[in-house]
């Protein structure tokens, strides 16, 4: 039963993440519509679009390199692992202990390069254009990234997400100003990241605008849906990332598949209310100019950076 | 339960230096006039947590003098001021606004480092905060320093004086009274005359851009 249920909890976890993200996905869509007084599109829409995908056959450009065929794969196989070592149902889990969160932000720089270099690889302008607008924000937002990290790693003493998140559940409630400053810069940054409104729009076909959609303009069939089902699954793993950094309360300590039902209870109605809320700054938010963006970001590594001099100053120095 | 007071003064200096720095990047004067109001609300705030965990009574007249002057009588002056002047363009800056912010970070590290030692020798119950206090003086330097124009110039000058307050509050709960008084009525009395300054160089240059200036040596 000892080895059992970690292992059991592990995979559980990660199927819990593939059929959630692309739930997660459709719930910002519907609230988004909502918001915006549109009628909505039907919660499981991207299992259908999934469907739709997977029937199609793949067309590929004479000149795709098998690069380009691999790297759906790739990346998909990235943001599972990525769900994976991010604690959700437990904190003590098999895959914990094989990566602490800079590997984890390794996993998504891996995953950005492929994606790039796919976008790249059949030479289109667009492709291209996508590619290096991508690696723009990607390396704007992976300090700051790392910066939040920094400061709840100090926090915690420990960079191991499992160890951040049991600290952080089990602490007496205190103000945290750091943490207040982490939070506001990871919201930035998951929203560059996942391509969301103020940096990128996930629903444009606008050629100037679009980063995320310009890349992946040569994929089709289930290439495609792979490739979707990834960024799915990233905002998923932002999601959950976040949740378990800022509001931890509720992810059960040990291995035990008895705490399952309370660790659902209390990640099911966190990511609705936080997919509501991110669907709220979208709808509240212009989209910047490209330009505009190392600014937004460079903010939110500053936010970061302010959170970890604050803590040095004002939380360890009694 | 002054446990968690400490904490909420904590909570406002980290408050406090966020404002800093988002006055640091703020492209709009009227938006710049509203965070220095925030400023002046927080710095309030943070005096009357202060005078409540210490019971120092002189704490509440000075969180008092704050709320009337810096978020109430400055702001509107200002107000006026801008639209007397019509002044509502983007505020220039003399570096980018993100190698600024860089430059206020290097700040905020040089002014905790230096408030450490002060503050281990401090026994108030905000002594932690020294640090933030220092950074916010520095940030406003900073934003004098960086801003061509003349309106956020003055701002910069006036939440220096924030952080002052700041800085007295935490390390030695205050300044005398007195003290406080002069320095309030010296902010007013500068502001009017600054007021006054602002309508004669516009006056003189049809600008408000305080690089004209230079030209009177030439004359």
């Amino acid at each position: 039963m000892n080895l059992i249920a970690p292992v059991l909890l592990q995979i559980l976890e990660l199927a819990l993440a593939l059929v959630l993200a692309p739930l997660l996905t459709g719930w910002v869509n519907q609230c988004r519509a909502w918001l915006q007084n549109r009628s909505a599109p039907p919660l499981l829409q991207p299992y259908r679009q999934f469907a739709k995908l997977f029937e199609k056959e793949v067309v590929l450009a004479h000149n795709a390199s098998s690069l380009f065929r691999a790297a759906p794969y790739i990346i998909f196989a990235c943001m599972a692992l990525a769900s994976m070592i991010v604690p959700t149902l437990s904190t003590d889990l098999p895959f914990g202990p094989a990566a602490d969160a800079i590997a984890l932000v390794g996993i998504f720089a891996l995953a950005r390069v492929f994606i790039a270099l796919a976008g790249m690889d059949v030479g289109t302008a667009f492709g291209s254009l996508g590619a290096r607008r991508e690696m723009l924000i990607g390396f704007l937002a992976e300090p700051a990234l790392l910066m939040v990290f920094f400061t709840a790693s100090l926090i915690s003493q420990s960079t191991s997400l499992s160890t951040i998140v049991e600290t952080f559940a089990s602490r007496e409630f205190a103000i945290y100003p750091s943490l207040a400053f982490a939070g506001v810069a990871f919201t930035m940054v998951s929203l560059a990241e996942n391509a969301r409104i103020p940096v990128d729009n996930p629903t444009t076909h606008l050629e100037l605008t679009m980063i995320h959609e310009a890349m992946i303009l040569e994929y089709s069939g289930r290439h495609l849906a792979f490739i979707e089902w990834a960024a799915e699954l990233k905002l998923y793993v932002y999601s959950c990332l976040g949740l378990a950094l800022f509001f931890p309360w509720g992810v059960p300590q040990g291995a035990d598949l008895s705490n399952l039902p309370l660790a659902l209870a209390s990640l099911l109605p966190k990511l609705a209310i936080g997919g509501a809320l991110l669907a709220l700054i979208e709808t509240l938010s212009a989209k910047m100019r490209i330009f505009r963006a190392p600014e937004f970001l460079g903010t939110a590594f500053m936010l970061a950076v302010l959170g970890m001099l604050v803590h040095l100053l004002l939380e360890t120095g009694k | 339960m002054s446990h968690y007071y400490g904490q909420i003064i904590n909570l406002l200096a980290a408050v406090m230096l966020l404002l800093s720095f988002a006055m640091l990047g703020q492209r709009r004067i009227l938006s710049l006039i509203n965070l220095f109001m925030l400023q002046g609300a927080v710095l309030c705030t943070s005096t009357v947590t202060v005078a409540l965990v210490t019971g120092q009574s002189h704490l509440y007249w000075s969180a008092l003098l704050t709320l009337l002057l810096k978020v109430l009588l400055l702001p509107w002056l200002l107000h006026r001021l801008i639209r007397r002047l019509n002044v509502k363009w983007d505020v220039e800056t003399l570096i980018n606004i993100p190698t600024t912010m860089l430059i206020g970070i290097v700040l905020v590290v040089f002014s905790f480092n230096m408030a450490l030692p002060i503050s281990q020798l401090a026994g108030t119950v905000s002594r932690s905060t020294l640090g933030i206090a220092m950074a916010v003086v520095m940030l406003s330097f900073l934003m004098m320093i960086t801003r061509s124009k003349a309106v956020p110039q003055v701002i910069g000058f006036l939440s220096m004086e924030n952080g002052l307050f700041f800085a007295a509050t935490s390390a030695t709960y205050g300044m005398p009274m007195v003290v406080e008084l002069g320095i309030a009525l010296d902010v007013l009395i500068g502001m009017v005359i600054l007021g006054v300054f602002f309508f004669q160089i516009r006056e003189r240059f049809d600008s408000l851009d305080i690089r004209h200036l230079e030209k009177l040596k030439d004359d």
